[in-house]
């Protein structure tokens, strides 16, 4: 076999095995003469930034999502936190953990974190009903369970304060009780409830709905319970979908303004939500300290979110 | 376990599914129920298991009335096409789970279970897999770890809906043999539900065919296959060509077709003849080869009749030269059946 020149192509470390097989067959001699006759093929350069995926479009859908996220989320944050370091660390640190501040985050997050767990636990609980049984009227209960998503968050405020009010149409039989449901604390877990009920609800709906027959007839003739088949099997089996209601749930309430503030009572220290201290210190033209206040509330709910997301994670090891 | 099914029936809306069914299985015996889909057969088996009720008739256990008992008071193993293994539980959990749910001192300690589980693992093969997720497993090992599931209550009888229906040919015929080996060697009754008749007839003791509700025929393998008491049974087990004709003065004609038939009377008639049934013989019928192939041992031919049939025939591999332009063949066999 004669020596074959190498060409100076990319494709030249390739060849050599090419020609060790070909020579396999006795009878014919490989010579520089055959092997020059194979057209040379240009090596393609492996996808540098993106994997190579079957389906087509990437290039725009990703540019369009990057262009809506820019303009509408990342641009608008930005100017908060920019706005936010005009003063400095001290000051900051100041406005930030101010005692007034201080009771509107835990409110804020306090109560958008017991309205999330009601939530929880009555959002499943609907969900079943809906999935599990049939009855009269069910595509109006059906709805019902959206109708939060599209009020407008205000009539829902202005309706809830006038029920739960000590003269309200609930209220009245509260107040014997000793219980005060409307302008403090337990008002604004009121209304975090009526905006967060659909995401618990919409959420684990499909999970339960998918969720095999077969699996439960399984458990029971294994002789498990049925409260022990609902512990065991079906609520674990809902664990992935349910944080996911609760996050949206808690993220709304963290966030919610208009239903609040008319059943809220809105007084500093005590039933003043942290989204009405922003408003308040915007009317004073405090944007420094609005923003400041706005930055920490972002921090925290991105923070809890990345947990949840975490938590999720977990939960979803099995899948 | 001896089980017994009295006169059970069921309905579906106006759909009977289960027509006066009656059923003696013996203790430790591998029963396979077969039938195409839409026969009751998973109906039958549900309402053995206490997954579904009869509306009228008797499951009897050794001899005891449960047909209104519940599963788990039957004590029963249950198997699912799709498994319904619990995702969101490691391969070992599974398995405890039977043991794991009972109360007080019937619950086992939790060094007993982990001892049964391990056993349970060797036992299906599974060693070392205890740990992993059902979603980190290949069908064939979510089989059997369904199956190892159902056996860890030690139940008084083994039920498999379709058993080996989502696997490929070849885990298929592997667990086949698992099953049959695990039956040996736990003496547990077993019932299984399939529509695929090779593997009723390899594996069970006892195959039950089941047609619109009703069985047409109990035996073993050899007898439904040999000796098929019904037309459907004669179809549907084992393959057989169909020839519809007269009998007339004990005998069977169709076409160039003439078999005894002495106990049929005159009238209209069905005879079926395996492909195996078929022999060459110059005092029999000339049909024209349209193709014979090589099978492993064997030869498939296809051969077409002078009034136009086409008949399957099967022939040794040694033979598959002689299978050439126009042959003359016999039926050495036929079964015969009224219309």
């Amino acid at each position: 076999m004669s020596v074959i020149p190498l060409g100076d192509r990319d494709v030249a470390p390739l060849a050599p095995r090419c020609w060790r097989f070909w020579t396999l067959d006795d009878d014919q001699t490989m010579t520089a003469d055959t092997a020059d006759q194979r057209p040379p093929v240009q090596t393609v350069r492996k996808p540098f930034f993106r994997k190579r995926s079957a389906i087509p479009g990437f290039g725009l859908t990703m540019g369009v999502t990057l262009t809506i996220l820019s303009l509408l989320v990342l641009i608008p944050l930005s100017a908060v936190v920019l706005k936010a370091a005009q003063q400095s660390p001290a000051e900051f640190w100041a406005v930030a953990t101010s005692e007034r501040a201080m009771a509107a985050y835990r409110l804020s997050f306090g109560a958008a974190f017991v309205a999330a767990a009601i939530n929880g636990v009555f959002g499943v609980l609907t969900a079943w009903v809906l999935v599990r049984y049939e009855f009269p009227l069910k595509t109006l209960v059906n709805a019902l369970v959206d109708l939060p998503f599209a009020l407008p968050t205000a009539v829902a405020g202005i309706a809830l304060a006038t029920l739960y009010a000590p003269t309200g149409w609930v209220g009245q039989f509260l107040t014997p009780l000793g219980i005060k449901a409307a302008y403090n604390p337990v008002g604004v877990v009121i209304a975090l409830i009526f905006i967060g009920l659909p995401f618990v609800v919409r959420t684990v709906e499909p999970v339960l709905r998918d969720a095999a027959a077969d699996v439960e007839e399984a458990a029971a003739s294994l002789g498990a319970s049925r409260i022990q088949t609902i512990a065991r099997i079906i609520l674990p089996a809902l664990g992935p979908a349910w944080l996911t209601g609760f996050a949206m749930a808690f993220a709304r309430g963290v966030g919610e303004y208009g239903s609040v503030i008319f059943i809220a009572g809105n007084m500093p220290y005590r039933s003043e939500i942290a989204p009405l201290l922003i408003i308040i210190q915007l009317e004073q033209f405090e944007y420094t300290r609005a923003a400041t206040i706005a930055v920490v509330m972002l921090a925290v709910s991105f923070l809890m979110l990345l947990i949840i997301n975490a938590i999720q994670a977990w939960a979803r090891r099995f899948d | 376990m001896t089980i017994a099914i009295r006169s059970v029936e069921k309905q579906f809306g106006r759909y009977p599914a289960l027509n006066k069914v009656d059923l003696e299985i013996a203790d430790g015996e591998l029963l396979a129920l077969l039938g195409p889909s839409g026969s009751g057969k998973t109906t039958l088996l549900r309402t053995i298991a206490g997954l579904e009720f009869p509306d009228a008739g008797q499951v009897l256990f050794d001899g005891q009335d449960v047909t209104y008992a519940s599963a788990a008071a039957r004590r029963v193993g249950f198997v699912f096409q799709q498994y319904a293994l619990f995702k969101h539980m490691t391969v070992a959990k599974n398995i405890a789970f039977g043991l794991d749910v009972r109360k007080g001192k019937d619950k086992p300690s939790k060094a007993e279970i982990a001892r049964r589980v391990e056993e349970l693992l060797k036992l299906v093969e599974l060693e070392g897999l205890g740990g992993r997720y059902p979603s980190q497993l290949s069908g064939g090992q979510r089989q059997r770890v369904a199956l190892s599931r159902a056996l860890a209550v030690q139940p008084s009888v083994l039920l498999l809906d379709e058993p080996f229906g989502a696997l490929d040919a070849t885990v298929r015929k592997s667990l086949r043999r698992e099953l049959r080996r695990v039956h040996d060697a736990t003496g547990v009754t077993t019932i299984f539900v399939t529509h695929d008749q090779e593997e009723a007839l390899e594996l069970a003791d006892r195959v039950a065919i089941l047609n619109n509700g009703r069985i047409e025929q109990i035996g073993t393998p050899d007898q439904v296959h040999d000796a098929p008491e019904t037309a459907f049974v004669c179809g549907f087990v084992g393959e057989a060509n169909r020839f519809d004709g007269q009998v007339s003065g004990g005998r069977f004609n169709a076409g160039a077709l003439t078999v005894p038939a002495s106990a049929l009377k005159d009238g209209a008639a069905t005879a079926y003849v395996r492909p195996h049934d078929f022999a060459l013989d110059e005092a029999g019928f000339e049909v024209l080869i349209e193709r014979a192939q090589v099978q492993g041992a064997l030869t498939a031919v296809t051969a077409l009749t002078s009034d136009g049939r086409r008949l399957e025939i099967s022939a040794s591999r040694a033979d598959a030269d002689r299978f050439t332009g126009a042959v003359k063949i016999v039926a050495r066999k036929a079964h015969v059946y009224a219309a």
